[in-house]
């Protein structure tokens, strides 16, 4: 044993790493796919994304490189969101291809299991954003340290929320259809209502209480707080205004701490729902 | 020839109370489904070392026991023990002590036969030391060596399967369990897989469980377990089964059935019966009987079949119906 851990203790983080490794190499193996999917965020951005800007602009509201600064973290949760569903739907192929009884019937915890599943669907997520991340300069962000760093682990929390998401519903439903009929509703107003495209000041009353029910409103606002603090710009006060809670504003962590406590609740629901399944 | 010793030493905790004990034993085990019982009360004791098979219909109660033995599912009554371990209070000793190879694969295709063996070594907690050659051992075991570094998705079906094998033996189990190994698979890849499983008796001395319909399966097996409609209507060696039933079966073509059944029980003090192309008796040594009959029957003898019992007429004996086996379509 590497550590002084309890050999019980060990041997689940062993089979956690084996799980997640697994994932990478399907990842590897799989470049086509991968490549494919990140055409579209970069089609998001620069085709969605240039239309609307100059429709703001054009609208007297600013800039348009305030709008494509606005968009840009949404853009990378966006990129990281098809690989953190299929980690999902990995969960689903297995069972259909039949591995997941080899997994299932080992002496390892189902928890394990899938914490390993998807942390592995949320590294290839980050990884996926990190190259849509690389063209931030086009957007006019800029390329510094002390923002990519604290952005990609902030990427990296919103991957593993919405991969843990995909999974839930991958333990929950075994049919593959109707698996990603499900994912596909649930994940649209997420993605809608998390002020990614438009803030929330701009929400009718009622849709702006649903956004702050949406977990990953805190993920888009905590990354554009990163952008914002972190660029000289003097982003147009409409766009940036930061979600508030009433009169309060939840700062950076608290909305990180959001996320992160959605994501531990919801990997306990997948878990046990897991362990309860043959 | 590749040897390595079996990763006992990884769980000592879960070897020590084991010797002497058989590798399984089932007391009254029973599963109900809502509206149906698919085993209703099984007793069985397997030795260890022993290879054991499970024989019966599509739909008897043999995977759902399987099941059950392998703690993936949990019986509604009755006591399993799997190596001694409770399969109820220590599942996770029963599970390290069992390898398990299912009806329909559950390899990696995207991975290569030594990762799929890598994976399994994870999540059994195997030691790392000794890994290395283990993985090689049981990959020569399956006659796999050359491929260990090919993608699984490019292997024919016998070679997955004993892909399969050789993975569920990779932490040492005491028992493995083959859910019928060989449906689906050619000729040749059967006897291949058949070769294969006498290896692992012989190296390994693993107790082998498996199911099937196939008859001549079942008689390559120590012990027969016969199951019925989720019962076990007779457990025994093929030998001893068959001898329940008793004596051979022959059936005589002759110039003149009615004078040889005069003679047969004049002479010989064997009874005949109308067969279907002639004359059926029943002798213990049907073989030895054959000459015999043709010298002094005083008839011509034209045909002379003997048929030793086989399991199938041990299977209809006990349940008044015969498995229905078909190779190509697999049986309903």
């Amino acid at each position: 044993m590497t550590l002084a851990l309890p050999p019980r203790f060990a041997a689940e983080l062993r089979a956690a790493r084996m799980v997640w490794r697994r994932e990478m190499l399907h990842f590897l193996r799989d470049g086509t796919a991968s490549l494919v999917a990140l055409l579209q965020p970069l089609l998001f951005l620069f085709v969605l994304g240039v239309g609307l800007a100059r429709l703001f602009a054009g609208s007297g509201g600013g800039p348009a490189s305030d709008y494509l600064m606005f968009l840009f973290p949404g853009v990378l949760v966006m990129a990281a969101q098809p690989a953190a569903i299929s980690a999902g739907a990995s969960i689903i192929w297995d069972r259909q291809s039949g591995f997941l009884r080899e997994m299932l019937v080992s002496p390892v915890r189902r928890g394990t299991l899938l914490a390993g599943k998807c942390l592995g669907g949320a590294t290839v997520a980050t990884c996926q954003s990190t190259v849509v991340l690389l063209g931030a300069g086009l957007v006019h962000v800029p390329y510094r340290l002390g923002l990519f760093v604290p952005l990609l682990a902030e990427l990296a929390l919103t991957a593993l929320a919405m991969t843990v998401l995909g999974a839930v519903v991958a333990v929950t439903i075994t049919r593959p259809r109707t698996f990603s009929t499900v994912l596909g509703v649930l994940m649209t107003p997420l993605i809608f209502l998390s002020g990614l495209m438009f803030p929330i000041s701009a929400m009718p009353g009622w849709m702006a209480w649903a956004a702050l029910a949406d977990p990953l409103t805190y993920a888009v606002d905590a990354m554009r707080q990163t952008v914002v603090a972190r660029t000289a710009a003097h982003p147009s006060s409409t766009l940036f205004a930061p979600v508030a809670w009433g009169g309060l504003r939840p700062p950076p962590l608290l909305e990180l701490a959001v996320v992160g406590a959605f994501t531990l609740v919801s990997l306990g629901v997948a878990a046990r729902r897991f362990s309860r399944t043959g | 020839m590749l040897r390595s010793p079996r990763p006992r030493a990884l769980d000592s905790a879960a070897a020590a109370p084991t010797e002497g004990v058989p590798a399984i034993r089932a007391t009254g085990v029973r599963k109900s489904y809502p509206g149906v019982d698919a085993v209703r009360g099984i007793d069985l004791t397997v030795a260890q070392g022993e290879t054991f098979g499970f024989l019966g219909p599509n739909g008897a109660g043999k995977t759902t026991t399987i099941a059950m033995l392998c703690t993936l599912v949990a019986p509604t009554a009755g006591r399993i023990e799997v190596a001694g371990h409770d399969t109820r209070t220590a599942p996770g000793l029963v599970r390290r002590n069992l390898g398990l190879v299912f009806q329909e694969t559950t390899l990696d295709g995207d991975l290569t036969a030594a990762e799929n063996l890598r994976f399994h070594a994870d999540l059994y907690a195997m030691p790392r030391a000794t890994l290395p050659a283990r993985v090689e051992a049981m990959l020569e075991l399956a006659g796999l060596t050359a491929w260990r570094d090919r993608l699984v998705r490019t292997f024919s079906g016998g070679m997955r399967r004993r892909l399969e094998i050789a993975r569920g033996l990779l932490h040492g189990p005491r028992v493995l369990f083959l859910d019928e190994p060989t449906v689906g698979l050619d000729p040749q890849a059967r006897t291949q897989l058949w070769d294969q499983l006498g290896e692992v008796r012989e190296r390994e001395g693993t107790t082998l469980f498996l199911t099937t319909h196939y008859l001549e399966e079942a008689e390559r097996c120590d012990r027969v377990a016969i199951i019925d409609d989720g019962r076990i209507v007779a457990q025994g060696s093929p030998a001893e089964l068959k001898s329940v039933l008793g004596a051979d079966r022959i059936d005589l073509r002759t110039g003149d059935d009615r004078e040889a059944a005069v003679t047969l029980l004049e002479r010989f003090g064997i009874e005949a019966v109308a067969g279907p192309h002639g004359l059926r008796v029943h002798a213990e040594n049907g073989a030895a009987l054959v000459p015999r009959l043709c010298a002094g029957l005083g008839v011509p003898v034209y045909e002379v079949t003997v048929t030793r019992p086989s399991l199938d007429d041990v299977f209809l004996h006990h349940t008044g119906h015969r498995i229905r086996v078909d190779r190509n379509g697999d049986a309903g």
